[in-house]
């Protein structure tokens, strides 16, 4: 008997093989996931993972994701861990009830395993007369037991589902029109919630009519609980309208911020920080060799998640028992910290993950699951459906941090970098739910801390390096150099609620390395995809910076005549996921736009194609969109972007054309794919605009009135 | 158990999708909770209630309108299409097609409405010129970034309607 292999981790945490493989009576075969789909395309991936394994075609399979009484936990759905981390797992599950199986079918046809063969799921001997099925076998008994990690996996060689284009399993419902959100269910009896928040960080009630708000039309329950305030109606416009009536009733007092959007960089500059070096690499011999050093600062305002649909959950409250469904990216963490918010066991909450408005980290979901049970409670045995409105979302959803890169670096006298530091102020990236170290108890759920007894909020927190980090995440350049120094500096007074988004410190810290090192290009008179390349070894990071050029017709050195620009960024994410390297192209003329952008992308085994190149070109288009126009509002007393004409986002009109091109890694791990694209984006649209104007841009959002405001002190 | 029934109001009675309905609700309601609460069409999306989004696009005789801020008294006696109403015999309509052949969702939440709009475009002008999607387009916000699969998607539509005559 050979030794127990290790296990992939999420196999090893959640080891019953029934826990993630079930066949059905209708000749389907459910599986389970503890990863959600996000809009990102995971389930259809983690099918063809399966089906892969199984030897089932894809349209054979069910996918449950992310469900308390069903799938495994697998934590958060983010980071772009799923495909790295919970592909390994659902793989190597599936390998183990093949080959439990099979094993059994080769006793009941008396032909050995390795001489069986599976199709679709029929087993059979090559003489192919005799013949058992996955679902003809004792499948329940059999796969009541434990992975033991001596299954073999099917070799990359003999895939014919995995790496190739899988259309997505949840887009045909979506065009037709089918419910598939939180927002589109609709349970007998169901009564519509909306949600009456304070009108800034910090804010306490005064008063509020009650009498006059219950006597409107369709009102069923008032709920009044410290600075908590909901309203629950038969139809959801009297909702709607007895919370703007509610709006109107409540006086508050506000005790003020002590930052604004304006002030937020000299802020974070000189609050107290918690200070900590990342990585410190050192060669005194390279750096006793500097002739010229640099310097340069980089800004990047708060930036809002701002799913187009607003938090949305559906819940139900019988007898000390709690149902919601949510569009949550952890429904296992969810599920504990409601179970803290009502003192009750954690068994008595159940939490479905259901499909909602496109997610790029922690947003509002696990907040609207709170809400709607809060209101669920003053209704007991209804079901409650809650959704924000666009200004809740908008005024309390956590945003992506303001963050202060420093950058400096010495060149020799050929050029060359031989020394190099980062520093980054920024609040911490994280208050997810499941995530405080605290030893008192809080809660990263908004509604908790506006509660008459109230939970504290969750404390800052940051992701570990081992992680990928927050702050730091990408604050290393990959870059050989012979010094470096990274250093966060984490802001410890928290102005607005803050959490992950996309790419969490990496947008900023590329944008920044990545436009400091075209500066440095052109200090050293080399052009700019020369010069990374004369900073890189490392073979896979040199073939996308190579191949994004080659596709992009990148001319060395060429000059602009004002009217045109083209840039280019490059990062590997987390310095350890996805490779990739973009070129935009800007006109100046007539106006500033963004009119090309080529990215070549290297995530290891691409498990669907065209799902990556998907998730790339949404990468690109929504960094285009931060880093063109987007910074959250806010003055002395509160968030004042609260709508899409205070928030505005990028339209179809400013929308250039997208070339992603994926290098074909076949036998390299899957390394996620959703988050890559953010940073060098930003950072190639930057260095398309100083290429255009010799003027470089350092604060985002990259808007016209900058630019402007660059050229005039040039 | 609560009752559903709205206060009583004025009937209104309208047409969608080719069938005619009718409702009871007061007049000012907006269509949007209309169409998804009362007539159980959820593909219509709620996303801002502001008409800024274009998530709650529907057709009014042919035109795109956001069926949020659209109350129900003025659509009485009129012809309301959602995007339920593109296919036909459980057919996805040639436009819907187009976006499932370029893959043109991510989260899908913006997605019908970017269907409506585009609908509407194609049933004014049978072949628009790329800058007239985006022109059609500009008022439909899709925040994951997937505009460049639903300009070729609607393209690719138009092309297809060019050669068949039923684009939409």
């Amino acid at each position: 008997m050979s030794a127990p292999a290790k296990l992939p981790q999420y196999l090893a945490a959640n080891p019953r093989l029934d826990r993630w493989v079930r066949f059905d009576a209708d000749g389907i075969a459910t599986i389970f996931t503890g990863r959600c789909e996000l809009g990102q395309g995971i389930v259809t991936a983690f099918a063809q993972i399966a089906a892969e394994e199984l030897d089932l075609a894809v349209d054979q399979l069910r996918v449950i994701d992310a469900d308390t009484e069903l799938t495994p936990d697998e934590g958060h759905t983010s980071g772009s861990r799923s495909t790295p981390e919970g592909g390994p797992a659902l793989r190597m599950a599936c390998a183990e009830v093949r080959a439990v199986l099979l094993a059994e079918a080769a006793r009941q046809l008396d032909i050995p395993v390795n001489q069986l063969v599976v199709e679709n799921g029929r087993i059979t001997g090559a003489d192919r007369i005799r013949e058992v099925s996955y679902w003809s076998l004792p499948h329940r008994e059999l796969l009541a037991r434990e992975a033991t990690g001596q299954a073999q996996v099917k070799p990359v060689v003999r895939y014919t589902v995995v790496g190739r284009n899988q259309p997505r399993l949840d887009i045909p419902d979506k065009i037709a029109g089918r419910p598939r959100f939180v927002a589109d269910m609709d349970l007998p009896g169901m009564c519509y919630g909306r949600i009456v928040r304070p009108p800034s960080f910090g804010a306490t009630l005064l008063s509020l009519d009650e009498a006059a708000v219950r006597a409107l039309p369709g009102v069923v329950a008032l709920v009044r609980d410290g600075n908590f305030l909901g309203v629950i109606a038969q139809r959801e416009e009297q909702a709607v309208k007895a919370r703007q009536a509610m709006i109107g009733q409540a006086r508050w007092s506000e005790p003020g911020l002590p930052t604004d959007a304006d002030d937020i960089y000299r802020y974070l500059e000189t609050r107290a920080t918690v200070d900590t070096v990342i990585m410190k690499r050192e060669n005194p011999a390279a750096r006793a060799r500097a002739t010229q050093t640099f310097e340069a600062r980089f800004t990047k305002p708060y930036v809002a998640h701002a799913s187009l649909g607003p938090s949305c959950a559906l819940a139900t409250w019988s007898a000390e028992r709690i149902e919601v469904w949510t569009h949550s990216q952890g429904v296992y963490p969810l599920q504990r910290e409601l179970a803290q918010v009502f003192d009750l066991p954690v068994e008595s909450v159940i939490a479905h993950h259901v499909d909602g408005s496109g997610c790029y980290g922690h947003n509002g979901a696990d907040d609207a699951a709170l809400d709607a049970v809060l209101l669920a409670r003053a209704v007991p045995g209804q079901p409650v459906l809650l959704q924000w409105m666009r200004d809740d979302e908008f005024a309390w959803e956590p945003l992506g941090p303001a963050m202060v890169v420093k950058t400096r670096a010495s060149l020799d006298a050929q050029g060359n970098i031989v020394d190099w530091s980062t520093d980054i102020w920024s609040n911490g990236h994280t208050q997810r739910p499941g995530t405080s170290v605290s030893t008192v108890p809080t809660s990263s759920l908004l509604a908790a801390w506006h509660l008459a007894a109230p939970i504290a909020r969750i404390p800052q927190g940051d992701p570990a390096m081992a992680g990928g980090g927050g702050i730091a995440r990408n604050g290393e350049p990959l870059y050989d150099l012979p010094n470096k120094l990274v250093t966060a500096h984490k802001v410890e007074e928290l102005p607005l609620r803050v959490s992950t988004l996309r790419a969490l410190g990496a947008y900023a810290n590329v944008f920044a390395i990545e436009s400091f090192i075209d500066d440095l290009a052109r200090a050293a008179n080399a052009d700019p995809v020369e010069y990374r390349l004369r900073h890189m070894k490392n073979p896979r990071a040199r073939a996308v910076i190579e191949r994004a050029a080659t596709e992009a017709g990148w001319v060395p050195n060429a000059l602009s005549d004002g009217s045109s620009g083209r840039g280019i960024g490059f990062a590997q994410y987390k310095n350890g996921y996805g490779y990739i390297a973009v070129v935009i192209e800007v006109a100046m003329e007539p106006e500033f736009r963004v009119t090309r952008a080529v990215a070549a992308v290297d995530v290891g085994m691409a498990i669907n194609p065209d799902g990556v190149i998907n998730q790339t070109e949404g990468g690109i288009l929504q960094s285009l969109s931060w880093t063109l126009k987007e910074a959250v509002q806010f003055d002395r007393e509160r968030i004042t972007s609260r709508d899409w004409e205070t928030y505005p986002v990028l339209t179809f009109s400013e929308v250039p054309t997208v070339e992603v091109h994926l290098i074909d890694r076949r036998d390299e791990p899957a390394l996620g794919a959703g988050e890559t694209p953010t940073g060098p984006t930003a950072a190639a649209l930057g260095n398309a605009v100083a290429h255009a104007l010799g003027v470089r841009v350092r604060d985002l959002p990259l808007t016209r009135d900058r630019i402007i405001a660059a050229m005039e002190l040039a | 158990m609560i009752s559903h029934q709205p206060d009583s109001h004025e009937p209104i009675t309208f047409e969608v999708n080719g069938a005619p309905r009718t409702v009871q609700a007061e007049a000012d309601t907006p269509l949007l909770y209309i169409l998804r609460n009362d007539l159980k069409l959820k593909g219509a999306k709620f996303g801002c209630g502001l008409g800024q989004c274009g998530a709650c696009t529907v057709l009014l005789d042919d035109h795109a309108i956001n069926a949020c801020d659209t109350p129900l008294w003025s659509v009485a006696g009129k012809r309301v299409t959602t995007v339920e109403g593109l296919a036909a015999d459980g057919r996805l309509s040639a436009l819907q097609q187009a976006f499932v052949d370029e893959q043109a969702v991510q989260c899908g939440y913006c997605i019908s409405g970017m269907l409506m709009s585009a609908s509407a475009l194609l049933r004014a002008n049978v072949q628009p010129s790329p800058a007239q999607i985006r022109s059609a387009l500009d008022r439909n916000l899709c925040r994951c970034g997937t505009h460049a699969r639903i300009l070729r998607a609607v393209e690719r539509a138009a092309h297809a309607g060019a050669d068949t005559g039923v684009a939409r």
